[in-house]
């Protein structure tokens, strides 16, 4: 007996070694998709500060109800979340709850994250796992009264959490359902997307239908009208670069955006970016109807053109050319862009005033940068020129005032 | 049908050639185009412009270049509008966009004529030239070069910057608003500098004519005799 067992031995060893090395392969397969995944939700972003060690927090978030610093999602036992279990770890995601039961500031965007299903969630948590441990003290919360008191979540979690993973859409394409559950879930687009109102929060009729981003003075422009942000007249093509390459035929990232494409879009596969693309695309179905412009009064509107055209000829015109078509994709068109006849003036009055360069990425990794003007121009000429930008070349945009310009000068830049 | 085809043909050729001139009308594939940007405050060449503040950068060593980049994308050096242009460009691009700028060699401008007494550019000069030893004060020079062209990798030259940019930086780093990687060397240094000294060193500096070889020193050539973070022995 014991002879047979010792003949088997042998065997049994390789049996282990291939059980061991089925389930290592199985492991690393799951942290691969973990990292991707967390990379789709963008978690570095706001879980890692400043020269600050990756996923160690502490990265302040202005809020207009005070300043938000980022926990430590590393595996440390005391000050990360090395105690967390898979279980918990979905709660937050899912249901915005710490485990001892607490609430989450909604600047989590686990109303987004709700979306997610429990297997991606878990796939996150085996990633989170491995990445090396931080001892690092989450900071305390700086946040104003009546804001301090966390109580006040549950009030804001009636009017705008819906708890609830993604419902596939059985009339449409797998594809689009791909898409929707990255753009809804994961990607949390809505978050700047969709208009935040007085009390923080965001309504679902307005989903993506675009607004100004409390305290960075950006506009994120709606993803559902032509008019704006809307893809409807994008090909797929126009839309996957944009959201992989940061730059397009159509126009490159900036703002915001050009955090999430650098940190989070960049990475994702040529599937997802496809899926994430065509439901883009769909969500900008028709169009609103056409406005008329608002004509300025003649005098001043003549005024203002013509200097607007003269600055523009001896400033932009190399780039973008005298009739704004650019040298896309690196010098964008400004004729029929459609970030810059948008009702809201922001974002191309602060283009002008601090210029800026979209995400070095692997599909465009020594992006060319447009210069800050800020310094070289005046309130004047800045509204000149960007009215004539806005109104020139078929461009329905809206003239704007010196006023607006200088506003926005102080305007916080990062 | 068959009549409007060659129609079709003249407008299609017309069409094509119009569409493919378009088409191929792209940015320059060249740095000097990638850096546009720069070039509002820096000049075209890294020259400098006539804001005092703006410094020059053509000629100082692609590694001080490179440090000084990293340092304002990831906020350790503090002004908003660099802080906001560098946020999301890679490190190997920034490497490029600092060898970019440190083979430009573009006129220097003219120095400055001083406003400063000759008793306080004296005072600037000794310094500069043979710092105190009193006071445990090294010599510019000693590191920056007798010519103050700076040494490579990561040392900068010192000419072609105005004096409202020398005092400014110097400020800093006596203060701890501009800081380097540790043992931050110039923060020692500026430590034990007084005001007046640092206004007699920015005087004396700006002063300087443009150096005959503006090229730096071989890495290791200088004597250093305080440790630097971003200088690799």
């Amino acid at each position: 007996m014991p002879r047979i067992l010792n003949a088997l031995l042998p065997v049994f060893a390789v049996l282990l070694l291939i059980g061991a090395t089925k389930a290592m392969a199985q492991d690393a397969e799951l942290l691969k998709k973990g990292e991707y995944l967390a990379r789709a939700g963008d978690c570095i972003a706001c879980h890692t500060a400043r020269e600050g060690k990756t996923f160690a927090g502490g990265l302040p978030m202005k809020t207009p109800f005070g300043t938000l610093y980022t926990s430590n999602i590393t595996p440390d036992p005391q000050t990360g979340i090395g105690m967390w279990t898979s279980d918990q770890f979905f709660q937050m995601m899912h249901n915005g709850r710490f485990p001892d039961g607490g609430l989450v500031y909604p600047a989590m965007p686990f109303a987004s994250y709700t979306k997610v299903t429990r297997e991606d969630s878990d796939a996150i948590y085996a990633y989170l796992r491995s990445i090396p441990p931080v001892k690092q003290r989450n900071r305390e919360h700086d946040l104003k009264f009546p804001f301090n008191n966390r109580s006040l979540i549950l009030g804001w979690r009636t009017l705008f959490f819906r708890e609830g993973e993604y419902k596939p859409d059985a009339t449409k394409s797998a594809e689009w359902n791909r898409g929707a559950y990255l753009v809804e879930g994961l990607g949390h687009c809505g978050m700047c997307h969709t208009a935040i109102n007085a009390l923080g929060g965001s309504s679902d009729s307005q989903a993506f239908e675009g607004g100004l981003i409390p305290m960075q003075n950006w506009y994120a422009p709606s993803l559902t009208s032509n008019k704006e942000a809307g893809l409807g007249d994008w090909t797929i093509e126009e839309i996957t670069d944009y959201l992989r390459k940061g730059v397009s035929k159509r126009g490159a990232v900036y703002g915001p955006m050009a955090e999430v494409v650098y940190n989070s879009l960049q990475y994702l596969n040529d599937d997802d970016t496809r899926a994430m693309a065509i439901y883009l695309k769909g969500l900008a179905q028709g169009t609103s109807p056409e406005k008329p412009v608002a004509p300025l009064p003649s005098a001043e509107s003549s005024l203002l053109l013509s200097l607007g055209k003269q600055i523009y000829d001896r400033e932009c015109a190399s780039c973008h050319g005298a009739e704004g078509l650019g040298m896309p994709p690196h010098y964008p068109p400004l004729a029929g862009n459609q970030s810059i006849q948008m009702v809201s003036a922001v974002n191309a009055i602060r283009m002008v005033l601090n210029g800026g360069y979209p995400p070095g990425t692997a599909g465009n990794p020594m992006p060319y940068g447009m210069p800050p003007f800020a310094h070289r121009l005046s309130d004047d000429e800045i509204a000149a020129v960007v009215t004539y930008i806005r109104t020139s070349w078929g461009n329905r945009g809206e003239p704007v005032s010196a006023r607006q310009a200088n506003e926005l000068r102080a305007a916080t830049l990062n | 049908m068959h009549r409007f085809l060659p129609i079709f043909a003249l407008l299609a050729s017309i069409a094509l050639p119009l569409g493919t001139s378009q088409a191929q009308e792209r940015a320059p594939d060249t740095m000097a185009a990638r850096v546009l940007a720069c070039a509002s405050c820096h000049g075209a060449e890294g020259e400098g412009t006539s804001d005092v503040y703006f410094p020059r950068l053509a000629g100082k060593p692609a590694g001080y270049l490179y440090n000084q980049l990293v340092a304002f994308r990831d906020g350790r050096r503090k002004y908003p509008p660099m802080n906001y242009l560098l946020e999301f460009l890679p490190d190997d691009y920034l490497k490029k966009i600092a060898e970019h700028f440190a083979s430009l060699r573009p006129p220097f401008p003219p120095p400055a004529i001083p406003s400063a007494s000759k008793e306080i550019l004296a005072r600037g000069e000794s310094i500069v030239t043979q710092g105190d030893s009193q006071r445990g004060l090294p010599a510019c020079a000693s590191c920056h070069g007798p010519t103050f062209g700076g040494m490579e990798p990561a040392i900068p030259g010192l000419l072609g910057l105005r004096a409202s940019y020398i005092s400014a930086q110097l400020g800093g780093w006596r203060y701890g608003t501009r800081t380097a990687a540790a043992p931050d060397c110039m923060q020692i240094v500026a430590g034990l500098l007084t005001e007046d000294d640092v206004k007699a060193v920015a005087a004396y500096l700006s002063s300087r004519p443009a150096p005959s070889d503006p090229s730096f020193a071989k890495q290791g050539s200088l004597p250093m005799p305080l440790a630097c973070g971003s200088e690799p022995h």
